[in-house]
């Protein structure tokens, strides 16, 4: 019966997602306020309705209700809990679901906190989010209907995929998905200013804090992604280059340069016309992504079965709201208004650059990862592009992208000092220069690895000096802490994301100094591992929930004191009749001690890959600190208010400024 | 510089920005693809030794062979077989009659060394070339237990 009632919910969510996305329309192109309101009580509708269905599946779930098809072949009555609940994303029915709910989820979102915003605008944004959750509505109840029922229920279900069974998984899609739909919002703000024809500074301060939450959640969630497929592969590698992987990079690029646009829009009036399209490139990535791993053209973890028919259906899907909103720009974008002007050297020219090289990035990845499926259907040739051919061609575009990211934030708007910025970051270039030979002396090659070193402690100390510099222009200690506490928050943000990604390339550098051995172990001898040993001190067997596992208990030793213990794993899950290995991890310092179980052998030693990762933590740490600059971004109050209301404050304050000194 | 000066400026340096990133990626694209062959489409290709490849088949039932951490092992597709030799760990879902991929170069002596083994049994996440392979060749046994 709850099943039922999740199922006609969906139904009725998908004529709710019809109308909302016809009347509002109408109305505003009409002039009827009237019509138009319906917009936003409909679209809290829809997302109450999604979410009724979403908690019908996770009940069928929660229960083992084995009487549903998707639930069969997905969960097993032993499962934990917390994997009964995160397993209805799990799978490509669940999975859509969720992607819908966060959908109609932004469309309510949009409905309740976007009371200060022009009635038109909202209307138009609302029917375009209405039309892409009847899109996605219509593909899961047509191809992909998670309530199908079974008419002979049996005993027991097959077990998920034993990699997805992490607490990983419980958060890496629902992140993601927040990221990738989160720019649905952004898409149908673009594709209602075109419809309107309208855009000004007022459209920018409307679109960038969803760019922003948008943008935390993608950086999470690729961060959240590589972490988990570091500690659960059980190689050591936490970034592979898959289709799927560069899927989320991909409107992560995007939207990183419309994050940087929308500022110069949203300050200067400029780059309008170039804004409108980012703002559609990143969600039309979105879409591209979910074609990719949805329709079963690319096989991995992350793509379940396969079916010709659902492929065909997204791939319509894209092209409709790709093709409809680029027609819509093409036709428009003449008539938009261009905005201020701005010398070449200023912090309007140094974003320009950088959308230059993100966009440049972007279509690299599009590129590498699409080639390969092209290739096939034109020519049948099988090809597969990899990790070489992306570190051959992104290095070369971020390296000069990361060395001008601190200058840009140094120049100032409309008319930069581009030696005075220079001067700015003297303390970044000195302390960059000490790192290389610092690196260089302690590690030593490969010199890529000390390069990128450096160029990571000029580019976390270029983001700390400006505020530091900020600030230091008070007199006293006392003033310089108001200074600090005076400075917008969304200069807090930009110091703290630029920062963090010093920190992630520092920890990406420091890759290339890792040791990696393959031995193997007799228990109770010590293995060398880079400055540590490890011994193993017991090799045992014990019974999980779902599974059984062969476990060894590791020591790592350094100079003979033992400093951690670490359990790696072989799991097996007797459901699907499959293997997984558990790798044992300890983070000493920002480095890590890996170990991964291979193979016993008869005369008792056990094969095992051992890695010393210096500084490894580094990489997730500069992410997460990334999205808290996002975060911080995000609750400036700039962004809230508007700058009309704030505007005569800082003016007075700077005339206040101006004539103490 | 006027209004229509800088904007030729900001077009030349976004058409050179493509540029370079063009030739970034044709330069990539040649030297750093790898060709995906099943053994039998390998024997008709006469590939030199040492150009890197990743070929797909199936482990032959008793050809598992460990010496030391070394194993050899033939991937067929039922037509064609190859040699394979590969140090290091196999992973979890490696098995004699299961699908597999590897990634490495032919050695002169017409062995393949591989340098990584991808395996998957459960044919949902079967690599879709081996599927492939295998469907080609006659060999595939159908969505076992119904999918959908």
């Amino acid at each position: 019966m709850i099943v039922e009632t999740g199922h006609y919910a969906l139904i009725l969510a998908l004529a709710l997602a019809l109308a909302q996305s016809v009347v509002p329309f109408a109305g505003a192109r009409l002039r009827d306020a009237s019509l138009m309101s319906v917009a936003a009580p409909v679209a809290v509708a829809q997302f109450l309705f999604v979410a009724l269905a979403y908690g019908a599946l996770t009940y069928a779930h929660v229960v083992s209700d084995f009487s549903l098809v998707n639930v069969i072949e997905n969960s097993h009555s032993l499962k934990p809990l917390v994997y009964k609940v995160s397993g209805v994303w799990g799978n490509h029915e669940g999975s859509m679901l969720l992607w819908v709910l966060v959908l109609s989820l932004s469309g309510a979102l949009i409905a309740l906190f976007s009371r200060a915003m022009p009635d038109l605008l909202r209307a138009d944004a609302l029917s375009v989010q209405g039309l892409l959750g009847a899109a996605f509505l219509s593909f899961i109840l047509f191809t992909s209907n998670p309530f199908a029922r079974v008419a002979n229920p049996p005993w027991e279900g097959r077990d998920l995929n034993p990699i997805l069974q992490d607490p990983g998984l419980a958060i890496h899609p629902p992140l993601l998905y927040l990221g990738y739909v989160g720019f649905s919002v952004v898409f149908s703000f673009a594709a209602a200013a075109l419809i309107s024809g309208r855009i000004d500074a007022a459209w920018a301060r409307v679109v960038r804090p969803w760019t922003l939450l948008a943008w935390i959640c993608l950086t999470l969630g690729i961060a959240m992604g590589s972490y988990w497929a570091y500690y659960t592969l059980g190689w050591g590698g936490f970034w592979f280059w898959d289709p799927v992987e560069n899927a989320s990079l991909m409107p992560w690029l995007a939207g990183t340069a419309l994050l940087h646009c929308a500022a110069v829009m949203e300050k200067r009036e400029a780059l309008k016309v170039w804004t409108i399209f980012l703002a559609i490139l990143a969600f039309s990535l979105s879409l591209l992504g979910t074609f990719l791993v949805r329709s079963g053209v690319l096989t991995s973890v992350h793509s379940f079965a396969s079916d010709p028919e659902r492929g065909v259906f997204i791939l319509i899907i894209l092209v409709f709201f790709i093709g409809g909103a680029l027609a819509l720009f093409a036709l428009r974008a003449g008539a938009l208004p261009t905005g201020g002007l701005f010398a070449p050297i200023s912090r309007e020219g140094a974003l320009v650059l950088n959308n230059l090289l993100l966009t440049a990035a972007c279509a690299t990845v599009v590129i590498g990862t699409l080639y390969p499926l092209a290739l096939e259907a034109l020519t049948g040739a099988k090809i597969s592009v990899g990790a070489p051919f992306f570190n051959t061609v992104l290095t070369p575009l971020a390296l000069p992208l990361i060395a001008l990211m601190p200058v840009g934030q140094m120049l100032a708007w409309k008319r930069g000092d581009l030696l005075g910025a220079m001067q700015r970051l003297r303390a970044a270039f000195a302390l960059g220069v000490v790192a290389i030979a610092a690196f260089g002396l302690l590690y030593g090659a490969p010199s890529l690895s000390v390069l990128c070193a450096g160029l990571a402690v000029y580019l976390l100390i270029g983001g700390v000096s400006d505020i530091a510099q900020r600030a230091a222009r008070g007199a006293s200690h006392a003033s310089v802490f108001l200074r600090l506490r005076g400075l917008p928050l969304s200069a807090w943000g930009t110091s703290a994301a630029h920062a963090g990604l010093g920190l992630t390339l520092l920890g990406l550098a420091a890759t290339g100094w890792g040791v990696e051995s393959i031995v193997a172990m007799r228990p109770g001898t010590n293995y060398e591992v880079g400055p540590y040993q490890i011994a193993i001190e017991t090799v045992a067997a014990r019974q999980g929930p779902n599974y059984t596992e062969t476990y060894a208990a590791m020591a790592v030793r350094e100079g003979g004191a033992t400093i951690a213990h670490i359990e790696p794993a072989k799991r097996f899950y007797q459901a699907r009749r499959t293997a997984r290995t558990e790798a044992g991890i300890a983070t000493l310092g920002l480095g890590q001690v890996y170990a991964a179980l291979g193979e016993p052998h008869d005369d008792g030693t056990i094969d095992a890959r051992l890695y010393y990762k210096p500084l490894v933590a580094l990489i997730w740490i500069g992410a997460l600190i990334m999205a808290l600059g996002g975060a911080c971004s995000l609750a400036d109050r700039r962004l809230r208010l508007g700058v009309a209301r704030r505007a005569p404050i800082a003016a007075a304050a700077r005339q206040a400024t101006q004539a103490a000194e | 510089m006027t209004r229509k000066g800088k904007r030729l400026a900001l077009i030349v340096g976004a058409l050179a920005a493509l540029a370079v990133a063009t030739g970034l990626v044709l330069s990539a694209l040649r030297d750093n693809i790898v060709f995906f062959y099943s053994p039998s489409e390998l024997a008709q290709k006469h590939v030199a030794p040492g150009m890197r490849l990743r070929i797909g088949g199936l482990v032959k039932e008793g050809s598992l062979a460990r010496d030391g951490r070394t194993v050899a092992f033939v991937v067929t597709d039922r037509t064609g077989e190859l040699n394979v030799s590969y140090t290091g760990l196999l992973p979890d879902l490696f098995r004699e009659g299961q699908g597999v991929v590897v990634d490495g170069a032919l050695t002169n002596d017409a062995t393949f060394r591989a340098d990584s083994v991808l395996a998957k049994h459960d044919e949902r996440y079967m690599p879709r070339d081996v599927a492939e392979a295998l469907k080609k060749q006659g060999v595939w046994q159908g969505e076992k237990g119904a999918q959908k």
